[in-house]
C-alpha cells in the first residue's frame, strides 16, 4: 500500500514539475531521495491509518474480552491484547488518530496562522510591532516548555471540561474526549509559534528591502498585497522546512504530556496512555510487547518526521547544499 | 572591548522582566485550577467553616493580583510556600536538595553527551563521502527520535530484565551502577544535536588555509585533527550547551520516574498529580530562573570566546 501511494504522488509530482514551479522542482528533487521517499510513505500510511481509524481498526478501542487477557500475537489478535483484553492493533491504529488529531491542528494553528502572521508582521511592520511580538516571544521562549505545558494542562483542563459549548460540540462531531484535544493543542501552540516567527521575521526583514518589494509600493501596492503577493511567497521555503522539523517535536510533546498524565485520558487512546501503562516493571517482566509495539511506531513516527525535515532542508534552502 | 558590556547590560536587564513575566503566567495559571491549594490539602471531608478560616488566614480569598503581589515579596525573602504533602514543610526545603539530585544526573549525562558526541561529529567529518558519515549520522539521528519514556524501559527491559547487568532502580550517587541508565538514556538524544554541529563545523574548518598548510608542512594526520582542526570547531558548540540542558531537563522528568530517582522531574510528577501547587509553581520559577541565567551567561561566554558574534549581534537584537 505505501509503494502504490508513493507512485501514485510520484506521477503528480512530475507534472507539477514539468510547470518548472520552484516548488514543484524541490518536490521532484526531494522524490529523488529514497530515505525521504520512505518516511513521506510512512507518515503517509500513518496519517490515513489515523485519519480512517473507525473503517481500518479491526476492533473498537475499548471493545473489552476479559477472558483473553495480556494475549501474544494470534490470528484473531494480530498483536496480543492488553491487561483488559483490548485488542493492541485497534489500540495503535486508534491512537494514530489522536496523534494526527493533534499534530495537525497544532500545525495550522500554531506552527501557520500565529508563526506565520505574527512573524510577518513584526517583520513587516517593525518599529513598536515588531518589539512587542519579538519580546511577547522571548517570554515564551524563556519559559521552560514542558512543566509549564504540564502546568498549563494541569490546572486549566478542568475548567474547559465544564464548559457548556464544549459538550455540545463534543457530541456534535461525535469525537470523545474533545475538551482533553483542545487544551493540549491550544497549549502546545501557544509555545510552537516563537521559534518559526522569529525565522520568519528575520526573513522579512531582509526581504522587506529588496527591489521587488520597494517596487511593488512604488507602484502603490497595498500592505496586504506587499504580504500575500511578495513576501508571503518568497518566504513558504522557510515556513515548510520549519514545520517539518517541528512535526516531530509536535507529536512527542503530546505523547509525553498524556503520559504525564495531563493529557488524553483513558480510554481514549494515546501512545502516551500505553507506553505509561506498557512501561511498568512488572508488565515489562512479563509482557513486554505491550511497551514494544507502540514504542515501535512512536520511534519510527518521529524518526521518519526528522528523516524527511532534513531531506526538506537540504532541497529547500540552498545554502545547505 | 567596544560594545561589549553594553551588550551584557542589555542581556542582564532582561532577566528580571522576563521572571516577572514568567513568575505571573505560572502564578495566574496555578490559581485557575480547580480548587485551591486548602480545598485540595483537606480532601474530601472539610468543613465549610474551617476552610474558610484557613483560607482567610493564608489570604486566599484576595483578589489574584494582591495574592501575586503577597508571592513575589515572599519568593524575594526566600520563601516559596510550602507544601502540603511534606505536612506544610517549605518548598525550598523541598526542591532544592532534590534539584542537586537532579543535577549531578544532568552533568553525567552532559558529559557523555560531549564526550561521545565531539569525536562522533568529527570522525563522521573526516569519512565524509564513505558508507560511514551517513550511517552514523542516520543511526544518531535515530536515537534523537526516540523518546526517553520509550528508551528508559526498553533498556530495563535488556539490561536490568534479560541481561542482569544493572539493577532496577533507586540512586546512589553518581559513583554507583544505578546511575548507568538513567544517564545513557538522558544523553542519547542529545549525543546526535553535539555530533552533527560536529561534524558540520568540521566540514567548515577543514576547508581553511591553516589545514592545508599544516598538512602541507608534514604534520601527522592526527595532529593536524586534534591540534588545528578540532580547536577551531569546537568553538560553536558552546551555543549548543542551552539547548543540551533543556533537552537533558525534559528527559529527566521521564527518567526519574521510571528509574526512582528522588530529584526534580519525580517530584513535579508527585506534585501535578496531587495539585501540591506551591511546590509545582516553585518548581516552575527556579527552573525558569536557572534556564534564563545559564543561557545568558553562555550567549556572555559566547562573545569573549568568539569575537565575531558581538558585531554581528550589536546590529540585530
Amino acid at each position: 500500500m505505501a509503494e502504490a501511494e508513493a507512485a501514485v504522488e510520484t506521477t503528480d509530482e512530475v507534472t507539477l514539475g514539468a510547470r518548472r514551479s520552484p516548488l514543484g522542482l524541490a518536490l521532484r528533487r526531494l522524490l529523488r531521495k529514497r530515505i525521504a521517499v520512505l518516511a513521506l510513505a510512512f507518515i503517509a500510511v500513518f496519517y490515513f491509518c489515523g485519519l480512517f481509524a473507525p473503517v481500518v481498526a479491526p476492533r473498537s478501542y475499548t471493545a473489552q474480552d476479559l477472558d483473553h487477557v495480556f494475549q501474544g500475537p494470534s490470528l484473531a489478535h494480530p498483536l496480543g491484547t492488553d491487561s483488559l483484553g483490548r485488542d493492541v492493533l485497534s489500540r495503535v491504529i486508534w491512537a494514530s488518530r489522536t496523534t494526527v488529531i493533534v499534530t495537525l491542528a497544532t500545525m495550522v494553528t500554531g506552527g501557520l496562522v500565529l508563526s506565520v502572521s505574527l512573524g510577518l508582521l513584526a517583520g513587516y511592520m517593525g518599529g513598536k510591532v515588531d518589539t512587542a511580538i519579538m519580546r511577547v516571544g522571548d517570554v515564551f521562549f524563556a519559559l521552560p516548555g514542558l512543566p509549564m505545558l504540564i502546568l498549563i494542562n494541569a490546572t486549566l483542563k478542568p475548567r474547559v471540561v465544564e464548559q457548556a459549548w464544549i459538550q455540545n460540540l463534543q457530541d456534535w462531531l461525535r469525537v470523545d474526549g474533545l475538551a482533553d484535544y483542545i487544551v493540549i493543542f491550544g497549549a502546545l501552540s501557544l509555545f510552537a509559534w516563537v521559534g518559526g516567527a522569529r525565522v520568519i521575521r528575520s526573513q522579512i526583514l531582509a526581504l522587506r528591502e529588496t527591489e521587488y518589494v520597494v517596487a511593488a509600493r512604488a507602484m502603490g501596492a497595498s500592505t496586504w498585497r506587499v504580504i500575500f503577493g511578495h513576501l508571503l511567497p518568497n518566504v513558504s521555503n522557510i515556513i515548510i522546512v520549519g514545520l517539518s522539523a517541528s512535526l516531530g517535536a509536535i507529536a512527542g510533546t503530546e505523547i509525553a504530556l498524556t503520559w504525564f498524565g495531563v493529557g488524553i485520558h483513558d480510554p481514549t487512546p494515546s501512545f502516551g496512555v500505553m507506553l505509561y501503562q506498557g512501561g511498568s516493571i512488572r508488565t515489562l517482566q512479563a509482557y513486554p510487547q505491550l511497551l514494544l509495539v507502540p514504542g515501535a511506531v512512536v520511534a519510527a513516527l518521529i524518526f521518519a518526521f526528522n528523516l524527511l525535515g532534513d531531506a526538506l532542508t537540504d532541497v529547500l534552502t540552498p545554502r545547505a547544499r | 572591548m567596544q560594545g561589549i558590556l553594553p551588550y551584557i547590560l542589555r542581556r542582564l536587564l532582561w532577566v528580571p522582566l522576563i521572571l516577572i513575566a514568567v513568575s505571573f503566567i505560572a502564578f495566574t495559571v496555578a490559581r485557575f485550577g480547580p480548587g485551591d491549594p486548602i480545598s485540595v490539602a483537606m480532601g474530601q471531608f472539610r468543613d465549610p467553616e474551617v476552610l474558610a478560616r484557613v483560607r482567610h488566614e493564608k489570604g486566599l480569598d484576595k483578589p489574584v493580583l494582591d495574592q501575586y503581589r503577597i508571592y513575589v515579596w515572599n519568593v524575594l525573602h526566600g520563601d516559596l510556600g510550602e507544601s502540603y504533602r511534606y505536612g506544610g514543610r517549605p518548598v525550598s526545603e523541598i526542591i532544592f536538595p532534590k534539584m542537586w539530585v537532579s543535577a549531578q544526573l544532568g552533568l553525567v549525562a552532559l558529559i557523555i553527551t560531549f564526550g561521545v558526541g565531539i569525536p562522533a561529529g568529527i570522525l563522521a567529518a573526516l569519512r565524509q563521502g564513505s558508507w560511514m558519515d551517513p550511517a552514523a549520522i542516520s543511526l544518531l539521528l535515530f536515537f534523537r527520535s526516540v523518546p526517553v519514556l520509550i528508551t528508559v524501559p526498553v533498556m530495563l527491559l535488556v539490561f536490568v530484565l534479560k541481561l542482569h547487568w544493572f539493577p532496577a532502580a533507586g540512586w546512589e550517587g553518581i559513583f554507583d551502577k544505578h546511575i548507568v541508565i538513567p544517564a545513557l538514556a538522558l544523553s542519547l538524544p542529545g549525543i546526535a544535536g553535539v555530533a552533527r554541529l560536529m561534524r558540520a563545523t568540521t566540514l567548515d574548518v577543514l576547508k581553511e588555509d591553516y589545514v592545508r598548510t599544516a598538512r602541507a608542512k608534514g604534520l601527522p594526520e592526527f595532529t593536524v585533527v586534534s591540534r588545528h582542526v578540532a580547536r577551531n570547531a569546537l568553538l560553536p558548540l558552546v551555543t549548543i550547551i542551552g539547548i543540551s540542558l533543556v533537552t537533558l531537563l525534559e528527559g529527566a522528568f521521564f527518567a526519574e520516574v521510571l528509574m526512582g530517582i528522588p530529584g526534580i522531574g519525580r517530584e513535579a510528577f508527585d506534585s501535578v498529580k496531587s495539585r501540591d501547587y506551591d511546590v509545582i509553581l516553585g518548581l516552575a520559577l527556579v527552573l525558569a530562573a536557572a534556564f534564563i541565567v545559564a543561557n545568558i551567561v553562555i550567549d556572555i561566554a559566547y562573545t569573549f570566546i568568539d569575537p565575531r558574534v558581538r558585531y554581528q549581534r550589536s546590529g540585530v537584537t
